[in-house]
């Protein structure tokens, strides 16, 4: 695995927090602390559709192991850059760095093939598969054994097993998230991003959604969240960035943000005192 | 008895055309399945892979020109698709669907152009078209061969679609391109599949169609294409088993209604089947519910 080397190789300052070994899933696993190596830089990202500029140059680095949430309202460019990272949009200026590697030129199959996996807005499960066929769709780039990481995602997610064979498209909005969550564990991302994983769940479903995202950070997995949810998101992140028409206007640690003026009255609801 | 023994020869023709209906069936409801395509231009593929055998007979033993012919029409398929399709992949259903039209076209006036609008004579390929007596009817072997290939073919069809990666790839992408593609798949690669199999079961019902004619002319693919399609409706398109039951059931009733006496009457049949299942059932017998993809 080449990506144990570059881990190795990585020279850490004293940023971070250490991370438990986990399950089999991940290949990025460090026993030594983390590095707060930067794992994906985004710098001057520009998005448009059609002379529509959605991103307008914005800039923020996730670091290795830990959970970067971007948050705003409803187009604020959250998802064209997620999308963009993955190479569903394609950029129109700016760069997007991972492990050393530009992305802005590459296909969605060889970014998702470098170890990015997106779980896209609104769970997208393949409704017409069975729960185990969607896992291993997700696994598709990979040809070894999966029945390690068929335990790994059915322990995280026992729900899922007990409707092994059932069509994904019968589950419910809660579980379909799990599925969309498990599916692309799946593929052994060095990263996971998650394109708002409350969206339209009850409440108690977001909380395990969230309480799944923490887990598998504890685990090791580096996570990119963009959330409309600022609090949770907030809370559960190690660094924050506030968006608001195609910009950053904000950004530092999630308990930071979370205690921001400005945040509190335009994303927690939470009047001027 | 007395009835199936009188009408024995038609019934067998018409299980035979409808296992060659068949193959030309799932060609249209796998593409659509996937692309939400109505390829017109797959009925002249399957005229197409008829004169690609006369031609290449002239030159090659059938033993080459058999499979010759497989791959011609697999690779014709696939440039259609890569060619006409592909670049408008992001474009409206419609101009699809206006360039299959087009394809169509181009094909047909293609072999008028070759064959100089002149009927070219189908060889005679050994043992499918020697006699066969079942009963009280004699009748060719690829009578019988038909429905026996086509449905260990659909059986292989159905293998590779439920139990292996590339057709759990197929239902994938036929579901969402963009999710298939964040799974690493290549979508593209996914869709050419498509047009392999289409093309590869065309050109095999070709093989055994036109055995049971003398000639090929540039519409021949014609009304066995429109049938087909017609076939690939009534089972409710995006459904293989749909389109072989369709395609079984129009071959057999054609058939029958000809041996009735009725024989200008039964192309008829068809269409008037088009038009009552459009109305009355338009999602076909096993097809989906008419939700649209979003």
């Amino acid at each position: 695995m080449s990506d144990k080397n570059k881990n190795v190789a990585s020279t850490g300052n004293t940023v971070g927090k250490v991370t438990s070994a986990g399950g089999p899933g991940f290949g990025n696993k460090r026993e030594d602390g983390l590095s707060g190596r930067i794992l994906l830089k985004v710098s001057d990202l520009k998005v448009s559709y059609g002379g529509i500029e959605a991103v307008r140059g914005i800039s923020f680095d996730v670091p290795e192991g830990e959970i970067v949430t971007l948050i705003g309202a409803n187009g604020a460019g959250k998802s064209s850059t997620l999308r963009s990272i993955v190479g569903l949009e394609k950029p129109s200026a700016g760069s997007i760095t991972f492990n050393g590697m530009e992305l802005t030129s590459m296909g969605t199959e060889q970014i998702v093939k470098n170890g990015i996996t997106l779980v896209p807005e609104g769970r997208r499960v393949f409704v017409n598969l069975s729960v185990y066929e969607n896992l291993r769709m997700g696994a598709y780039l990979r040809n070894d054994d999966l029945s390690k990481d068929l335990d790994w995602v059915y322990s995280l997610f026992p729900r899922l097993k007990e409707r092994h064979w059932q069509a994904a498209g019968t589950l419910s909005g809660g579980e379909q998230q799990m599925l969309a969550i498990a599916r692309a564990l799946m593929s052994r991302p060095q990263m996971i991003m998650m394109d708002e994983p409350s969206l339209g769940l009850a409440p108690i479903i977001v909380q395990e959604v969230f309480d799944i995202i923490r887990e598998i950070n504890r685990q090791g997995m580096t996570i990119l969240l963009v959330e409309q949810n600022a609090n949770m998101a907030l809370k559960a992140a190690d660094k924050g960035y506030v968006m608001e028409t195609g910009r950053i206007t904000l950004s530092g640690s999630g308990m930071d943000l979370a205690e921001n003026q400005e945040v509190k009255e335009a994303y927690l609801g939470k009047a001027r005192k | 008895m007395d009835f199936l023994s009188k009408n024995l020869p038609y019934l067998l023709a018409g299980i035979s055309v409808g296992g060659q209906y068949a193959l030309i069936a799932i060609g249209y409801t796998m593409v659509y399945g996937i692309l939400r395509l109505i390829n017109f231009a797959h009925g002249d593929i399957f005229m197409v892979a008829g004169l690609v055998l006369i031609y290449s007979t002239t030159v090659f033993p059938l033993y080459i020109s058999i499979p010759l012919t497989i791959i011609v029409t697999v690779i014709l398929g696939m440039s259609i698709e890569k060619i006409a399709y592909r670049p408008l992949r992001n474009s409206p259903r419609m101009s699809v669907m206006i360039s299959a039209i087009g394809v169509s076209y181009l094909l047909q006036n293609l072999a008028l152009y070759i064959t100089g609008g002149l009927a070219q004579v189908y060889p005679t390929i050994p043992f499918i078209s020697s006699p066969i007596t079942i009963g009280p009817a004699t009748t060719k072997v690829v009578t019988i061969l038909t429905p026996i290939l086509m449905i260990i073919l659909v059986i292989g069809l159905m293998q590779l679609i439920n139990h292996t990666k590339i057709g759990m790839a197929m239902r994938s992408v036929s579901t969402d391109f963009e999710t298939s593609r964040l799974m690493g798949i290549n979508v593209n690669n996914v869709i050419s599949m498509t047009f392999v199999i289409g093309s590869f079961l065309a050109a095999i019902g070709s093989l055994l169609y036109f055995s049971n004619y003398p000639s090929v002319i540039p519409t021949s693919g014609g009304m066995p294409g429109l049938k087909a399609f017609v076939a690939a409706v009534f089972g409710g398109i995006g459904s293989i088993p749909g389109a072989v039951i369709g395609a079984m059931l129009i071959g057999i009733v054609e058939n029958l209604i000809k041996g009735v006496g009725w024989t200008t009457f039964s192309d008829a049949f068809t269409f008037v089947l088009l038009i009552f299942v459009l109305l009355f059932k338009p999602t076909g017998l096993f097809g989906e519910a008419a939700t649209d993809k979003v």
